[in-house]
């Protein structure tokens, strides 16, 4: 039987115009077998939760390399929520401070991915997520 | 340079060398690798000798440094006279803030000023707008009005310190409060001198931050470069940056190709415009990377320099020796700092610091080795700044001109790099130019970005504490914290701006920026009447985006 391929929506929140990690990852992604949907940049988190609703994502991953990640990736975890989108897994990356990761897990961030990360890490965490449990 | 018997000698005397020295020792011991390839997929030689430059000619590849084609450099005794321009990119928080740092830097002798503005600055929106909430001051300094700015340059006199501006689409604006401070500390925009980068077309391949579409954003560019030739004759009107080009993933013949191509096409506005090109050229300048492979690194700007002279000269028909020479600002190349062992970075900064004075630059940003995790605190900037002032001062590497001219090895680099290069500018060229090849080269681009993420991960890229040489570390300490409550004292100086100002003048003001960017009149004096107005960054910005439209990126990954 023939699995349905993992839908995510790769995005870039805020205003900031790094998108080198965020177009590797979506193509590490996308050569994993994932459907792979990329914003652009200059998200609004409302248009984020619009994209995910529209193209029935199941990943949310961002990224922000601008510092606003605080400000920005815990309204998009709320927004999802706010449309009963309970079950997407909102993932992070970019230049995140180790100080802050606990308050964006808090937040309802699954994880966060640093400067340094193997693509492959990022494609094990979201198969192990949809394989493991549900 | 060498005559074609001799060549063929030492042809003759190198075959033998591989087959009775070199082939044993290789047998018995198998090379690291396959092959060696540069990040550009040239293929590095074991060996390199006088058969592998048998073509070069002195004269017409190489001259003399300060004349064409400037292959040597642009000065012609070099840092003899004068160091680079040491110059940290510093900003961040508000214009107070920013401030200290300027003052701090060049109390540790630093010679000009870089200034990073916040993203909301950069696309030209004011603090106080909903899409600028969580990144005020964030990567650089929040800039609304011209009040914010006289802070910024407070006791610094302009007349005395250059200073760089990273700011792009809306550098008209930051120009024009520029000037209007250097007048309100009474200094005449005949002497003051910096640069902007005002670099659009980078912005749409590689940096993000555009507002307008391509067309009008030229023509900004354009009537910047004649307002400057007449009234601001000291400053660098643009820096055209392959830096951005190659942090986001290009290779090094790519950077060169790609940055060249821009710069072709702002000549060719002005021109068409109307300008001379003897008139604007001189003040054109540009902004490299320096990254890992340090002879290549070299050889890219020994051959940039060389391209842009042809360039100029040949196909731009320039007839000042000062159009012809390519003068560039380099930065050390941010990609390439880790997050894992932060102390290491020093060492890489160090090393593409040293490949930039041996290739030639006008002035340096040394990164700092916390910036994979942050922006950087006090102590790691000093460490930044010692380290170009070290490779300056104590080790000899500034007192001799292009020290590695003459290599056979980075004369075979710097012609290989030129031939790849140019195959590029061909290619661009035949779809109608860098303004009409942006995604062409946002795919290569992202080509080359990701062939240099599997190669990392599949270890054929050795990049220490990633993928080796690995260990258990405590997370940093110290690392500079940008406060989140800044965001409203800044809106709140807005708001005191607005309420003080002459509302009336602001609104005749911009109406008359709107009047002139609907018709063709220069755009520079109505926007620095608005600014002297205290009109804000958002507000002059405004109007021009009602009047020029704003530009939508194609999606390409």
């Amino acid at each position: 039987m023939e699995k349905k391929p993992i839908r995510v929506v790769v995005a870039k929140p805020g205003l900031d115009g790094h998108d080198r990690g965020a177009k590797v990852v979506a193509q590490a992604l996308r050569d994993a077998g994932m459907e792979v949907i990329y914003t652009g940049l200059r998200q609004t988190p409302a248009q984020i939760v619009e994209v995910a609703i529209q193209e029935d994502a199941q990943v949310v991953a961002l990224s922000s390399l601008s510092g606003a990640h605080m400000a920005l990736f815990p309204q998009v975890v709320k927004g999802l929520q706010a449309e009963g989108l309970n079950d997407v897994l909102v993932l992070g990356g970019g230049v995140i401070p180790d100080d802050d990761i606990p308050g964006l897990k808090e937040a309802g961030v699954a994880e966060i991915f640093t400067p340094g990360t193997d693509t492959r890490d990022i494609v094990k965490y979201i198969e192990a997520h949809f394989n493991g449990g549900k | 340079m060498f005559d074609s018997e001799k060549i063929a000698q030492i042809g003759e005397a190198k075959a033998k060398w591989q087959e009775n020295t070199l082939a044993k020792v290789v047998k018995k011991n198998p090379e690291r690798q396959p092959e060696f390839k540069t990040d550009s997929g040239i293929t590095m030689n074991t060996l390199y000798t006088p058969e592998d430059v048998a073509d070069l000619d002195y004269a017409n590849d190489l001259g003399f440094p300060g004349e064409y084609p400037f292959t040597r450099g642009v000065q012609p005794n070099m840092y003899r006279g004068r160091h680079w321009t040491m110059r940290q990119y510093a900003g961040f928080g508000t214009a107070e803030q920013t401030n200290e740092r300027f003052r701090y830097l060049l109390d540790q002798g630093q010679t000009g000023l870089s200034c990073a503005f916040d993203l909301p600055t950069q696309i030209g929106y004011d603090s106080d707008d909903d899409l600028s909430q969580g990144e005020i001051g964030k990567v650089g300094v929040a800039i609304d009005t011209m009040a914010d700015m006289e802070i910024l340059f407070n006791s610094i006199p302009l007349d005395k310190v250059s200073t760089s501006m990273t700011i792009n689409a809306p550098a008209a604006v930051l120009l024009a409060m520029y000037i209007a401070v250097a007048e309100k500390q009474g200094v005449s925009s005949d002497k003051i001198s910096g640069t902007i980068q005002n670099d659009i077309l980078k912005e749409y391949i590689a940096r993000g931050t555009y507002i307008f579409p391509p067309a009008p954003s030229m023509r900004l560019i354009t009537d910047i470069f004649a307002y400057c030739a007449e009234k601001v004759p000291n400053w660098n009107t643009i820096s055209i940056s392959g830096y951005h080009i190659r942090e986001a993933g290009s290779s090094a013949a790519q950077e060169i190709a790609f940055t060249l191509a821009d710069g072709v096409a702002y000549v060719q506005a002005a021109i068409n415009a109307g300008l001379d090109v003897d008139k604007f050229a001189p003040r054109l300048s540009f902004f490299f990377n320096s990254h890992m492979n340090f002879f290549e690194e070299i050889a890219k700007f020994r051959a940039a320099r060389r391209i842009w002279a042809k360039i100029m000269k040949e196909r731009f028909g320039a007839k000042n020796p000062r159009s012809w020479a390519l003068r560039f600002h380099t930065q050390t190349a941010g990609s390439t700092l880790t997050a894992q062992q932060p102390n290491v970075n020093i060492m890489r900064v160090a090393f593409q610091a040293l490949a930039a004075a041996l290739g030639g630059t006008q002035s340096l940003h040394t990164n700092s080795k916390d910036e994979a995790l942050a922006l950087p605190n006090e102590e790691s900037v000093l460490i930044a700044l010692r380290t170009q002032q070290v490779v300056g001062y104590e080790i000899n590497a500034a007192d001799v001109v292009d020290p590695l001219g003459g290599s056979y090895y980075v004369e075979s680099l710097t012609n290989q790099l030129e031939a790849k290069a140019m195959e590029y500018i061909q290619k661009i060229d035949d779809l109608g130019g860098a303004p009409n090849a942006i995604e062409y080269m946002q795919r290569e681009i992202q080509a080359s970005a990701y062939r240099y993420q599997k190669s990392v991960e599949n270890g054929e890229t050795i990049v220490i504490g990633v993928n080796k040489f690995q260990m258990k570390e405590e997370p940093p300490k110290g690392l500079l914290k940008v406060d989140p409550a800044l965001g409203e004292s800044q809106k709140a100086k807005l708001k005191k701006v607005k309420e003080s100002r002459d509302n009336a003048a602001v609104e005749a003001a911009l109406a008359r920026v709107k009047a002139a960017a609907e018709g063709n009149e220069n755009l520079m004096p109505p926007i620095i009447e608005a600014v002297k107005a205290y009109a804000s960054l958002g507000e002059i910005c405004g109007v021009l985006r009602n009047v020029f439209g704003e530009y939508r990126q194609q999606i390409i990954f």
